[in-house]
């Protein structure tokens, strides 16, 4: 349904490939994509526009690395803006009191009452005594909820008979905490609407009553546009210090964070994936920018080949390839930059489109046939690998004896290359020019 | 087509004693002022899209290039996505190009035009319960409001005469059961239920035979909330459904996705998801008393033609409204 921003910037790559700048006019149509990729993700759109407006000032002017194509470097800016926006320091839980009160608000169907037995599963591993508060005291069967999810993890849940105000079960609670001596009452509230004045009302006088240590605000990944002024109704009234991004095990974007995260300034605390009691996790601005992004992460290879690939050799290779000189010498290089940038199968399903041929690559890898590759072509002379024509029956039998491998192995290396070669030729250029592209299929392909 | 209500309206004062009252199950919410009800009983926002568009286009004053963008990002803010926006303001372009005026109100009118048109092609608002009994299976992701949806779907029936029951099929989440359970109380009518952690096939076999012995006119199934990404959840409906269809042909006769309005773009995927997996034939719009417009039902009416049948629109046990695309439309374009 929805193209990826690395699908989407495709197009895009192929008008800048070959570019040495990105110009005004290249940037304008990149920047057309990002915004309706950020869009799809459920940015607010007023942040894309404010978002966009800081990417283009950056990626003006960016000079393109060799080994790479001008779409994602785009691309690696907005990924490194959108962290920059997300980031900042991780914000920790203010559990200096005792006992220390951690307030959960949010809409109707966010996720509350499962963070709040998520985050009691949590406290407690890191030997802490939690209380759970059941003050949702509105939706049928809510403190029932609460109270089973107590019973399964072991914690202490504090209920009163219904028809309680949640006011005076929220009260009670603190006190139970504090004759128990619990070090952190978990304050579970009912969903409301931040349109709904008496709710909201209710929810202040519950935080003036018992003065929370952090309110955390928790939001639905799948939330939408009005995400933004959700939180700044709840922030307006309440002192929020951190959010809660639930249902992040869904394929939701999770856009809604980072438009929450420019207007409120409100860090994520955590992240709620899955339906079981350990599904709380900190929160990684990295993780979420290439989620929001969609891809899968072309990101990590662009900072990998950053890292490891010579770009000289690189260049000198895709110029090869280019020119159509490619040699079994130039190959066995790009096998030794493949190699350094880690595990093979890692590396391809970076590359968009190229997630099936991981699969076949780290096989190849596992069985060692990519070493018995480097061993043939290391037991060639220097002449054989610039022009492998000239390998007949007695250098094949030589080159099989030296690599330890039989001389039908050389052979398949040979016509497989050659394959490579011809794909490379139909292929108008190399489209990832530090890679040797198409080409891996046919060399670990069967 | 106005909502009927029950209730008295409380007043604001009385609002803060309603904690003090204690009744059987759960504690009535303080009650909202209900200002400026539209069709449904939808309340007019004052940051709503048409008051957007109002303040972008002016009222007859001609629309310039400028203005189209702005009139994109209000559809956008309004959740019906940036593909499905482009398309509507590209139709509504065309429209007044072709002879329709170029004023603010001209453009509005085109706007709303087109996005009713795209609602009746899905064939939005319409919902026949059909000759008893009708297996009713509610499907959705976690937390759209599917029980509370049952509930309120349930009271409507019941007041219409027909003969309801609930069955309690998401025998997972804690406490699922209790809560659907409430809700038969408060609605008057019998729950089918197992205990927590039984097969949900069997539940929905059991409310197949209930509907049969007992010459019901509906079930209504309650299921899981499951995200439409875990395969074997997944799996675990298509399941559920197949037991409904051998125990009976032509059943489930309805399977009503319950879509949260607040939710964004990943609607669509849900759509997508769960027709593919359950068969969808309807969407239920919760949530519809928020700020949020649910623009994302728009595009997956639109776009999948899947229709929206039924709209929340409040928590009362009255607040369910038959979706009407003429008042939806009204009240997303209201000034």
């Amino acid at each position: 349904m929805f193209e990826s921003l690395s699908a989407r910037l495709q197009a895009v790559t192929e008008r800048l490939r070959g570019k040495a700048r990105i110009t005004e006019a290249d940037l304008d149509v990149a920047l057309r994509e990002i915004r309706l990729a950020l869009l799809e993700a459920d940015v607010n759109f007023k942040v894309v526009k404010d978002f966009v407006t800081r990417v283009r000032a950056r990626a003006l002017g960016l000079e393109v690395l060799s080994g790479l194509n001008a779409g994602h470097q785009v691309v690696k800016v907005v990924h490194d803006e959108l962290v920059a926006t997300l980031g900042g320091e991780r914000h920790q839980l203010q559990l200096g009191t005792k006992p220390a009160v951690v307030m959960l608000v949010g809409l109707q169907g966010s996720g509350k009452t499962t963070t709040a037995a998520k985050l009691a599963v949590r406290l407690r591993k890191e030997g802490r005594k939690p209380l759970l508060v059941a003050a949702d005291v509105y939706r049928p069967a809510a403190v029932d909820q609460i109270v089973q999810l107590g019973d399964q993890i072991g914690v202490e849940v504090h209920s009163r008979p219904v028809g309680t105000p949640a006011l005076e079960v929220a009260r009670s609670g603190l006190e139970v905490a504090r004759s128990k001596g619990a070090d952190v009452m978990i304050l579970d509230t009912a969903g409301r609407l931040h349109v709904d004045e008496a709710m909201m009302d209710e929810l202040v006088r519950i935080s003036g009553a018992v003065t929370p240590s952090d309110t955390l605000l928790v939001v639905d990944a799948m939330t939408g546009q009005e995400a933004v002024n959700v939180a700044e109704a709840f922030h307006a009234r309440l002192p929020l210090s951190a959010l809660v991004l639930t249902k992040m095990d869904g394929d939701a974007r999770g856009g809604a964070a980072l438009g929450i995260r420019s207007v409120t300034g409100l860090p994520v605390a955590f992240i709620g994936t899955g339906e079981r009691t350990d599904g709380l996790e900190p929160f990684h601005p990295d993780r979420l920018a290439q989620r929001i992004l969609g891809m899968g992460d072309v990101l990590s290879l662009v900072e990998r080949v950053q890292e490891t690939v010579d770009t000289e050799e690189a260049e000198r290779v895709a110029q090869r390839m280019m020119e159509q000189r490619f040699t079994l010498e130039d190959f066995r290089s790009q096998l030794t930059q493949i190699k350094k940038m880690g595990p093979i199968g890692q590396v391809l399903q970076m590359i968009p489109g190229a997630g099936q041929m991981a699969g076949a690559a780290q096989q190849a890898v596992d069985d060692g046939q990519l070493k018995r590759i480097e061993a043939i072509i290391d037991s060639m002379t220097p002449s054989e690998r610039r022009r492998p024509e000239l390998i007949k029956a007695s250098r094949r039998r030589r080159i099989a004896l030296g690599s330890g491998t039989q001389p039908s192995d050389v052979n398949r290396l040979l016509k497989q290359f050659t394959e490579m070669q011809k794909m490379m030729k139909s292929l108008s250029s190399g489209r990832f020019p530090g890679m040797p592209g198409g080409g891996m299929r046919g060399i670990f392909g069967r | 087509m106005f909502r009927r209500r029950t209730e008295p309206q409380t007043d604001p004062a009385q609002a803060d004693a309603a904690d003090a009252e204690p009744v059987p199950t759960t504690v009535p919410r303080p009650a909202r002022a209900a200002t400026g009800m539209a069709g449904m009983g939808l309340r007019a926002r004052p940051s709503g899209l048409g008051s957007r568009l109002r303040s972008i286009l002016g009222v007859g004053a001609p629309a310039t290039e400028a203005t189209w963008d702005e009139v994109e990002e209000a559809l956008i803010a309004a959740d019906v996505g940036a593909t499905t926006t482009l398309d509507l303001v590209e139709a509504a372009r065309q429209r007044l190009r072709a002879g329709g005026g170029r004023s603010g109100d001209d453009v509005r009118r085109a706007l709303a035009d087109e996005v009713r048109a795209r609602l009746d092609a899905a064939g939005s608002g319409i919902f026949e319960l059909g000759p008893a009994p009708a297996i009713i299976l509610f499907v959705g992701v976690n937390g759209t409001g599917k029980t509370t949806t049952i509930g309120k779907l349930a009271w409507r029936l019941r007041n219409e005469g027909r003969n309801v029951a609930l069955a309690a099929a998401d025998t997972f989440r804690a406490a699922a059961i209790e809560q659907l359970r409430i809700w038969g109380e408060q609605v008057g009518v019998p729950v089918i239920a197992q205990r927590a952690g039984a097969d949900p096939g069997a539940v929905a076999f059991d409310a197949v035979a209930a509907a049969e012995s007992r010459g019901l006119d509906a079930v209504l199934v309650d299921t899981a909330g499951r995200l439409q990404n875990k395969t074997q959840l997944m799996a675990e409906l298509a399941k559920i459904r197949t037991v409904i269809e051998r125990r009976q042909a032509g059943q489930p006769r309805h399977v009503l996705l319950v879509l949260d309005a607040t939710t964004g773009q990943n609607g669509l995927l849900q759509a997508e998801a769960f027709s593919r997996e359950a068969g969808v034939t309807g969407i239920v719009l919760t949530k519809l008393d928020g700020s949020a417009k649910g623009g994302v039902a728009v595009a997956v009416a639109d776009r999948l033609g899947v229709p929206i049948v039924f709209a929340g629109v409040g928590e009362e046990i009255d607040a369910l409204a038959p979706f009407d695309p003429a008042a939806y439309v009204e009240w997303l374009f209201a000034a």
